[in-house]
């Protein structure tokens, strides 16, 4: 299922060389756990994103494995040091092997 | 974990995850840092925040669910705190327990209960 997957990343425009900066991160996925039933009493089956990172300059920040309980559309704050001026690059991967990526540019001030 | 339905026998228990996780490394207290609402009213979405000082990776456990797994974080070289914020599914009132690889190798851990009002494991 790829459909309707929408990654929202929030990160400061600018900072100072070497500020601690937090990141927000949401996509919108229905991480389906794989234990529900349908009408007919039939197993769901699990889809999930299974695997969040965010790298900043080719660096990485957080590398996150995901299992079926984390909640629908998952959902993710840490913190990031930036020493230059860069971009972040976040990547969500796909039980069915799609990948949603989504870019945000900083700058020094 | 009892009168829980299992997904199959494939379903690994806690303590085999544990146990992969470290290795079989002796678990202490200590360095980790596990924020949880001690009543949750929907299991569905539960907000947890993980800390710890030294971690190079932090495993969440919740004990109670069908599958207990529920996170990894490894913390790479730009990661300005071992800290990081998530929402999880809790299929009833149980122990959400957090285990922390510190960068000098040993493993600490912190549990926290959480009473769950609505289960988050469907059905």
């Amino acid at each position: 299922m790829a459909s309707g997957v929408k990654p929202r990343v929030k990160v400061p425009k600018k900072a100072a060389a070497g500020e601690t900066i937090t990141i927000k991160t949401l996509i919108s996925h229905k991480m389906e756990s794989g234990q529900r039933k349908d009408k007919e009493g039939n197993v769901i089956p699990r889809s999930i994103i299974n695997r969040f990172t965010c790298d900043f300059n080719g660096e990485n920040v957080v590398d996150v494995k995901l299992e079926p309980a984390i909640s629908t559309n998952p959902y993710f704050e840490f913190e990031a040091v930036v020493p230059e001026a860069g971009e972040f690059a976040f990547t969500w991967y796909d039980d069915d092997g799609s990948v949603y990526d989504t870019t945000k540019k900083i700058a020094i001030e | 974990v009892a009168g829980l339905p299992k997904q199959g026998a494939a379903a690994a228990t806690s303590d085999e995850l544990i146990a992969a996780f470290t290795g079989g490394a002796e678990v202490g207290a200590g360095d980790i840092k596990l924020t949880a609402p001690e009543i949750a009213e929907n299991g569905n979405t539960v907000p947890i925040e993980v800390s710890s000082g030294t971690a190079t990776e932090i495993l969440v456990l919740a004990m109670g669910n069908p599958t207990p797994s529920v996170a990894t974080f490894k913390f790479g070289t730009l990661a300005a705190s071992r800290a990081a914020s998530t929402r999880i599914r809790l299929a009833g009132t149980q122990d959400v327990v957090a285990i922390a690889k510190l960068e000098d190798g040993s493993f600490v851990k912190t549990s926290s209960t959480v009473k769950v009002t609505i289960g988050g494991c469907g059905g």
